[in-house]
């Protein structure tokens, strides 16, 4: 496994989550729940696909190998992958869709509001258009939650059950990010300390509005997206994402 | 003065009449998703300026994944190229984020004649009741449909008096 200097694992961390997101999203194409749904799944997937470019764009300049965006998404494998382990999950329910979304989404939020102070101006004025556009997801994402959580009988025990099976993946919210220590020092990552209470925060008050219990704080394991150790679910994702690339190298559109 | 600068004034095209001439072109090229409003109205054209002999023209994109920003950039470029300026360089920039407190009167006025609700309130100022009139009747009791509609920059709406369905221009 390739490792790059911190600001560079940083770009990686954010792109490649927001490609990966995107990319379980678009699994939804013509299997969501209703048309208006799909039309929304689709939308976000797509704000994502657009940042995650930003973000590699800008990891590509930096790794300076001849590299693109592109390539990296296509032809890396999954150790050199450094997305967060909770967007790789299968999507499993709509509930479990949601409750992945809006998890990432709380994080998502959080990070991008330190990313707009960011002393580096790239980073920052990217942060800042992310954030316009996360703003919205999250909402989008944490009326699903209260709708679902505080609706039916059924409803309600499907997005508990949702929450739970997912939360565990939450971990890496909580973790002391030792890579992000010197980019906090730099300001790179202003406010990267309060990271995980900011997050915390928005999740205690939308899992207490929508009557859900709000899971123990999740235990590390040995897993660890930023570091390339993953769960087996991503592998089956770039297989199918970076199969038309590795087999037809010169495809073009 | 450095000897570059007398250069690039010193050329014919760089006169300020051309730069007029240059927001006129883009005031005509039309965003492909929403072909009644053009670039210039939508806020997207950030600057146009001459550099070292070359008409540069700063963009910015309205969402992150707008597939239609390539195709903006082209259109601008070969519009620009057909009006005589051959010399044309795009950027993209992405700060300040592009807010839809930057479209003009008269693009706000075309999305709705277009059946586009224009976006309500100030991106800066943001508030939570919001009435969105329907661009087909006027009534102003209309219901959000979905947060997301056929594009990212709209969401679907519904009227509770003529009950046609009718995209708004999100306010962001």
């Amino acid at each position: 496994m390739q490792r790059y200097d911190d600001l560079t694992e940083l770009l990686l961390q954010l792109g490649d989550s927001a490609m990966v997101q995107a990319q379980r999203l678009c699994e939804l194409v013509g299997g969501a729940p209703a048309l208006e749904e799909e039309v929304a799944l689709m939308n976000v997937g797509l704000d994502l696909v657009g940042q995650a470019r930003n973000w590699l764009e800008y990891a590509a300049e930096r790794i300076n190998d001849g590299r693109t965006a592109d390539d990296l998404v296509f032809h890396r494998d999954q150790s050199d992958y450094r997305n967060l382990l909770m967007v790789e999950q299968p999507n499993g329910d709509f509930g479990v869709t949601m409750a992945k979304q809006f998890l990432f989404d709380s994080w998502h939020y959080a990070m991008l509001q330190s990313l707009s102070d960011s002393s580096d101006e790239r980073i920052a004025a990217v942060a800042a258009k992310s954030l316009k556009e996360v703003t919205y997801h999250l909402r989008r994402s944490s009326e699903w939650i209260k709708r679902l959580g505080d609706g039916t009988d059924e409803s309600h025990t499907r997005m508990q059950a949702a929450i739970d099976k997912v939360w565990h993946y939450t971990f890496e919210f909580a973790m002391p990010a030792e890579y992000l220590a010197q980019l906090e020092a730099d300001r790179v990552v202003p406010d990267a300390s309060s990271l995980h209470q900011r997050w915390i925060g928005t999740v205690t008050s939308v899992l207490s509005e929508a009557t859900l219990v709000q899971p123990e704080p999740a235990a590390r394991n040995y897993l660890s997206g930023k570091d390339g150790l993953h769960s087996e679910s991503l592998g089956y994702i770039l297989a199918e994402m970076q199969f038309l690339p590795r087999a037809y190298p010169d495809a073009n559109w | 003065m450095p000897t570059g600068d007398l250069i690039a004034s010193d050329q014919p095209a760089a006169d300020p009449q051309a730069i007029e001439r240059a927001w006129h072109v883009l005031d005509e090229v039309m965003d492909p998703e929403v072909p009644v409003i053009s670039l210039t109205d939508l806020g997207i054209v950030r600057e146009v300026e001459w550099r070292a002999g070359q008409l540069r023209v700063v963009l910015t994109p309205t969402y992150s994944g707008c597939p239609a920003t390539e195709h903006i950039e082209l259109s601008a470029k070969s519009a620009l190229t057909d009006a005589g300026f051959e010399q044309v360089q795009i950027e993209q920039q992405l700060a300040p984020a592009w807010t839809t407190d930057w479209i003009s009167e008269r693009g706000r006025e075309r999305l709705k004649a277009y059946g586009i609700a224009p976006p309500v309130g100030s991106a800066a100022k943001p508030s939570f009741d919001k009435i969105i009139e329907c661009p087909l009747c006027g009534s102003s009791n209309t219901k959000e449909i979905t947060e997301f509609g056929s594009t990212a920059c709209k969401a679907l709406y519904q009227c509770n008096d003529c009950l046609e369905p009718f995209d708004y221009f999100k306010c962001i």
